[in-house]
C-alpha cells in the first residue's frame, strides 16, 4: 500500500480540538503523522489538498442498505459506493433487510458482503426482536460475535414497553445501545405527514408531535430504570429535544441523532403532494427545525445521520398515501449540512465535523472519528467551497429519491479515505 | 377577454374569487338547459370524457354524467370494482393508459388526497376532481355556493356554518375555501374528536356546541356522518352524536333567525339531521341536486373550451357584432 | 396603432326607419301575426327583435309573442375562440310548433351564427316556417345561409367590422363602419 500524504489542508480534528493548515500523513492503513512540513516517504501518492478541509471520516450511524431482500433498490456495493461519495467512511446498517437482520449468520452476511465491495466498513445494527415483530428478543449476543453494534427494530417502534425495558436490560451484557425509532403506534395510524395545518389543508392524515414524544419519555424512563443506554433515532420534534435535554441533565445514557432533511425542511415541503418529501418522522415546524439545530449545536442531539432510505425510482411516483416513506440521503447529507448549517451561521466548521465524525463514533463506540496518530486512516477531504446542484441521476445510490434535487448546495467531498486506501473517486463518474 | 379556469379544477384552493364567480354565472344558462324539452346542448359534441371512480359514489357521478350528457360529451364510466385498479394497476399507470387513448377530460374520485392534481399533473387531458380523499370536492362546494347565493342573493356578509365530520370531510374544506373567497364568514361546529388541527388558521371560527353555531349562523350545512366513525372510535354512539350534535327542529327554533338548511347527501336521518328539519321549508336539499347538474355543465363547458393559448390566438379581429 | 376610422351607415333616425320598414315586410312575410313567433339572436338581435315588435303593435294593435336565443352553447369553435364567460338568456315564447318564427340578428356575416341558430330552435320544437331577418348584412358567406328581410346591405372588407349600438345597451342607436387602424 503506498503512502498517501495529503498537503497542505485545513486539518480538522474534534477528537483534539484540532483546527489549522497541516499535513497529514497516512501509511500502512494508519494515521501515521499529522504536522507541518511532512517530508514524502518514498513512493508516496502526494495530494495537494490546500484549501480543502482534511477530517476523520464522516460516520453515518442509520442508514438502509436494503441488502438482502430488496437488492434492485439498493446493494451494501450501491449503498457503500454512494457513502464513499458522501464523504462516509463507514455507517451502521439497520436491520429491517428481507429476511431481517435478527441472527448471527445475517449479521455475518453483511460484514462479508461490505468487505467484498471493499469501500465504506459496514457496522451492522442486529433486530431487537426476531423478525422485528416486537415478540422475542433477538440473540444478541451472538450477532454481536459476528460482528452487529447495537440493536434495533427500526423502521418500527418497538411498541411493548416490557420489550424495550427487556432489550434495555440484554443489551447492558454485550456493552451495545438500543436504538429506537420512536413512535407511538395507536397515534401514527395511518399517517403520511406531520399533524398540522398543512396537513388539515391538504387533506392527509398528520402524525402528532406527541406521538413521538410519548416513545422518547418512555425510552428515556426505561433507559433510567434498566441503566441501559438507548439512542434515539431521527429525532424530529422540539419537544423530543427538551426531554432528551432534561434526561441528560440527570445522567441517562441516551443519545440522539437528527437527519439534514428534519434540520432544513418543514412540512411546507409536502405542498402539491410533493411525495420526495415524505418522511417518517415527518417533516416538522419551524420552531421544531430551529430547535433541533440548537439541540444539536449544544450537544443535546449528538449527531447527524443521514437515515439513507432508498426506493425504486418509481416508487415515489403515486398520490401521497401510497408512496413510501423515506429519503436516499447519503450523497446529499454533508452538503446540505454544510450549506445550511456552517454557511448558515448555526455550527462552525468544527462543531459539522465533530457531529458527522467523532460524535456519532462515540456515540455508538465505534472507531473512528479521530486523526490521532495510529488510528485507522479514515480520512476525508472535503471540498467546502465546491458549489454543486444536486442532480439525483448523478446519484452512485440506486435511488434517486431526494427532496434537494435541483438545490444547490455548498461542500463535498473530495477524496473519501477507508484504512489507507482511497474509495473515492473510483471507478465511474467522479466528483471530485 | 377569455377568462379561464386553467386546465384542471382540483379544488377551490387554488381558484379566485373571480373565477369562482364566472363558474356561477356560468351555472345560471344551464339551470335553464334542464329545463328545456331536449336537455342537451352541443357545447362539447365529440368530446370525450372519462368518469373514473376510485371510490362508490352513486350521486356524484350521475350528477357529472347528466352533466355531460346535457352538454353532448361521449363518457365512459370506470369504476374501481372490477377495474385493472383493483388488480394492481397504480395511479400512474392509469393516467398513462388514459392519455393512450386521446381522452379530452377525465372526472376522477379518489380516496387519496392529491389525486386529482397528480392525475392533472401528468396527463394532458383537463382533469376534475369529483372529490380525492380528505382534500377537496370543489364541485360540491360549488353547488353550495350556487344555492347560497339563489336561497340569500348574495354570499359575502353571510355567516354560514358547516356541522359535523370537519376532519375527514373534503366538502368542508372546499366549502370553507369558497365561502371565504367570496367574502362569507366560515363556522364549524362539531366534536373536537372530528376537528382537524389549526383549522382556526384557515380564517373560520369554531364552535363547540351546536346551539351557539345554531344561535350564529345564516346558513349550516349539515355534513354527512360517515358512520364507519364510531367502529374508528371518534364518538361513542349514534345516538349520542344526535342528542349533543343533531340539528333538530327545537334547537332551529330557538334560534334567532330562519336558518337555511344544506346538506351534501346523502342522508342519515336521525343521526346528524332531524327528519322533520331535512323536509321543511328552509331545506334546500333537492335545489342543490338540482344546482349541481348546472354547476357541472359550468366548470366542464370553462375547462373544454378554457385553452388559453388557442383563445388568445384565435382573439383576432374583435368579434363584436359580427361573430 | 393608429385610431380605426370610423364611417356611419346608419344613424339614429336612419336606424329608426329602417326598422319600421323591416316590420312592415315581417308582417307581409308572415301573412299577419296569428303565427308570427320573433325570435332575438342574444345580445343585440333581442334588443332589435324587441323594437320589431314594438312596430308591429302600433302598426297592428297586436302583441307579438318574443324570445331571445343564446347560441353559445351551439357554436361549433369553441376550440378557437374559448368558452364565452357569460352566456345569455334563452327565453322561447311556448311552443313552437306550427309557428313562423322570424329570427332577428344585428349584423348577417358567415351565417355561423344563424346555423346555429338553427339547430337551437330545432331542439325547442318543429316552427312551420323560420324565416331571417337582419339589420345589416355584411356579405361574405361562409354557408348557404340568405336573409328573408334586410335592413341594409352593405359590402364590407374582412379586415373591417360593423359595429350595431343600441339605445338599451349601449346609449344611442348608431351602425357604423369600422376600419381597422393601420399599426
Amino acid at each position: 500500500m503506498r503512502p498517501l500524504l495529503l498537503q497542505g489542508g485545513r486539518v480538522i480534528d474534534p477528537s483534539r480540538s484540532l483546527d489549522q493548515t497541516m499535513d497529514v500523513l497516512i501509511q500502512d492503513g494508519k494515521i501515521a503523522a499529522v504536522g507541518t512540513g511532512l517530508g514524502s516517504p518514498d513512493g508516496a501518492d502526494v495530494r495537494d489538498v490546500r484549501g480543502k478541509v482534511v477530517a476523520p471520516g464522516l460516520l453515518d450511524v442509520h442508514v438502509h442498505l436494503r441488502e438482502p431482500g430488496n437488492e434492485d433498490v439498493e446493494t451494501i456495493a450501491s449503498g457503500t459506493r454512494a457513502a464513499a461519495a458522501g464523504g462516509f467512511t463507514a455507517v451502521c446498517a439497520m436491520p429491517n433487510t428481507d429476511p431481517v437482520t435478527d441472527n448471527q449468520a445475517a449479521v455475518g452476511f453483511i460484514v462479508r458482503q461490505a468487505a467484498r465491495a471493499g469501500l465504506t466498513r459496514v457496522y451492522p445494527i442486529g433486530a431487537i426482536s426476531v423478525g422485528q415483530k416486537g415478540e422475542q428478543l433477538s440473540e444478541f449476543g451472538e450477532m454481536v460475535g459476528a460482528g452487529a453494534v447495537a440493536v434495533s427494530d427500526d423502521g418500527k417502534p418497538v411498541a411493548s414497553s416490557h420489550m424495550m425495558r427487556t432489550a434495555l436490560e440484554y443489551a447492558q451484557t454485550f456493552g451495545i445501545p438500543v436504538a429506537d425509532h420512536c413512535e407511538e403506534p395507536t397515534l401514527a395510524a395511518g399517517g403520511v405527514m406531520h399533524e398540522g395545518l398543512v396537513a388539515t389543508r391538504l387533506g392527509l392524515k398528520g402524525i402528532p408531535a406527541a406521538a413521538e414524544e410519548i416513545m422518547v419519555g418512555r425510552d428515556i424512563l426505561l433507559a433510567e430504570l434498566t441503566g441501559g443506554h438507548v439512542h434515539l433515532c431521527h429525532m424530529s420534534t422540539r419537544g423530543s429535544v427538551e426531554l432528551i435535554r432534561r434526561a441528560k441533565e440527570r445522567g441517562v445514557r441516551v443519545t440522539a441523532e437528527v437527519t439534514p432533511h428534519h434540520l432544513t425542511l418543514t412540512d411546507l415541503a409536502c405542498e402539491g403532494y410533493d411525495t420526495q418529501a415524505k418522511m417518517n418522522p415527518p417533516l416538522r415546524e419551524a420552531a421544531d427545525v430551529a430547535a433541533l439545530r440548537a439541540a444539536l449545536k449544544d450537544g443535546v442531539i449528538d449527531c447527524i445521520a443521514s437515515d439513507h432510505a432508498p426506493h425504486a425510482y418509481d416508487a415515489k411516483e403515486a398520490a401521497f398515501d401510497d408512496a413510501p416513506f423515506g429519503v436516499a440521503g447519503l450523497e446529499t447529507a454533508f452538503g446540505v449540512a454544510w450549506t445550511e448549517l456552517v454557511e448558515g451561521g448555526v455550527l462552525t466548521a468544527a462543531e459539522l465535523i465533530a457531529r458527522m465524525s467523532t460524535a456519532p463514533a462515540a456515540a455508538l463506540r465505534l472507531p473512528g472519528g479521530s486523526l490521532k496518530p495510529g488510528a485507522p486512516a479514515d480520512v476525508v477531504v472535503l471540498d467546502v467551497t465546491a458549489r454543486w446542484t444536486v442532480d439525483p441521476v448523478t446519484f452512485f445510490s440506486k435511488s434517486r429519491n431526494t427532496p434537494f434535487a435541483g438545490r444547490t448546495l455548498t461542500g463535498r467531498a473530495a477524496l473519501t479515505v477507508v484504512g489507507g486506501t482511497v474509495v473515492h473517486p473510483g471507478e465511474g463518474p467522479s466528483a471530485a | 377577454m377569455t377568462a379561464v379556469l386553467g386546465k384542471d379544477l382540483v379544488g377551490l384552493e387554488y381558484l379566485s374569487p373571480d373565477q369562482i364567480r364566472l363558474i356561477l354565472d356560468t351555472a345560471e344558462p344551464f339551470k335553464e338547459v334542464s329545463e328545456r324539452p331536449i336537455k342537451k346542448v352541443p357545447a362539447l359534441r365529440g368530446k370525450t370524457i372519462v368518469n373514473l371512480f376510485f371510490e362508490a359514489s352513486t350521486r356524484t357521478r350521475i350528477s357529472f354524467e347528466f352533466a355531460e350528457k346535457r352538454l353532448s360529451a361521449d363518457t365512459v364510466n370506470v369504476a374501481a370494482s372490477g377495474s385493472a385498479v383493483q388488480k394492481g394497476e397504480t395511479l400512474v399507470d392509469t393516467a398513462k393508459n388514459l392519455e393512450a387513448m386521446r381522452i379530452d377530460m377525465v372526472v376522477i374520485r379518489h380516496p387519496s388526497s392529491g389525486a386529482a392534481q397528480f392525475l392533472g399533473d401528468r396527463i394532458r387531458s383537463n382533469v376534475v376532481s369529483a372529490g380525492d380523499g380528505k382534500h377537496e370536492h370543489p364541485t360540491q362546494a360549488l353547488l353550495d355556493l350556487l344555492t347560497i347565493r339563489d336561497t340569500h342573493g348574495r354570499i359575502a356578509g353571510l355567516k354560514v356554518c358547516l356541522v359535523g365530520d370537519i376532519l375527514h370531510s373534503r366538502v368542508a374544506r372546499s366549502n370553507i375555501w369558497g365561502l371565504l373567497k367570496l367574502g362569507a364568514e366560515v363556522g364549524v361546529c362539531g366534536p373536537a374528536t372530528l376537528m382537524p388541527r389549526g383549522i382556526e388558521e384557515l380564517g373560520v371560527c369554531r364552535f363547540r356546541r351546536i346551539e351557539e353555531a345554531i344561535e350564529w349562523a345564516d346558513v349550516l350545512n349539515v355534513l354527512r356522518l360517515q358512520l364507519e366513525r364510531m367502529e374508528r372510535g371518534f364518538i361513542p354512539s349514534l345516538r349520542e352524536y344526535y342528542r349533543v350534535f343533531g340539528v333538530t327542529q327545537e334547537r332551529l327554533e330557538r334560534a334567532p333567525r330562519q336558518l337555511t338548511i344544506m346538506h351534501p347527501g346523502p342522508m342519515n336521518r336521525g343521526v346528524e339531521i332531524d327528519s322533520r328539519v331535512a323536509d321543511g321549508s328552509h331545506s334546500v336539499i333537492l335545489a342543490q341536486v338540482t344546482n349541481g347538474v348546472a354547476v357541472r355543465m359550468a366548470a366542464l363547458y370553462l375547462l373544454a373550451g378554457g385553452r388559453p393559448e388557442l383563445a388568445d390566438a384565435a382573439k383576432g379581429p374583435a368579434g363584436g357584432a359580427n361573430e | 396603432m393608429s385610431r380605426p376610422e370610423r364611417t356611419t351607415i346608419l344613424d339614429a333616425r336612419a336606424l329608426s326607419r329602417a326598422l319600421q320598414r323591416m316590420a312592415v315586410e315581417v308582417l307581409e312575410l308572415a301573412h299577419g301575426t296569428e303565427q308570427l313567433v320573433l325570435i332575438g339572436i342574444q345580445r343585440r338581435g333581442v334588443e332589435l327583435a324587441e323594437r320589431i315588435a314594438k312596430q308591429i303593435e302600433t302598426n297592428e294593435g297586436v302583441v307579438v309573442p318574443r324570445g331571445a336565443l343564446d347560441i353559445t352553447l351551439y357554436r361549433d369553435d369553441l376550440q378557437t375562440v374559448g368558452p364565452k364567460p357569460v352566456i345569455g338568456e334563452t327565453r322561447i315564447p311556448g311552443d313552437l310548433t306550427g309557428k313562423h318564427v322570424v329570427i332577428v340578428d344585428d349584423v348577417l356575416y358567415t351565417g355561423r351564427t344563424v346555423r346555429a341558430a338553427l339547430d337551437e330552435l330545432a331542439d325547442f320544437g318543429r316552427p312551420e316556417r323560420i324565416s331571417l331577418c337582419v339589420l345589416v348584412d355584411r356579405g361574405g358567406r361562409e354557408l348557404p345561409i340568405q336573409p328573408d328581410i334586410v335592413g341594409k346591405q352593405v359590402k364590407v372588407n374582412s379586415g373591417e367590422r360593423v359595429d350595431v349600438l343600441v339605445e338599451e345597451i349601449d346609449g344611442k342607436d348608431l351602425v357604423e363602419l369600422v376600419a381597422r387602424g393601420r399599426s
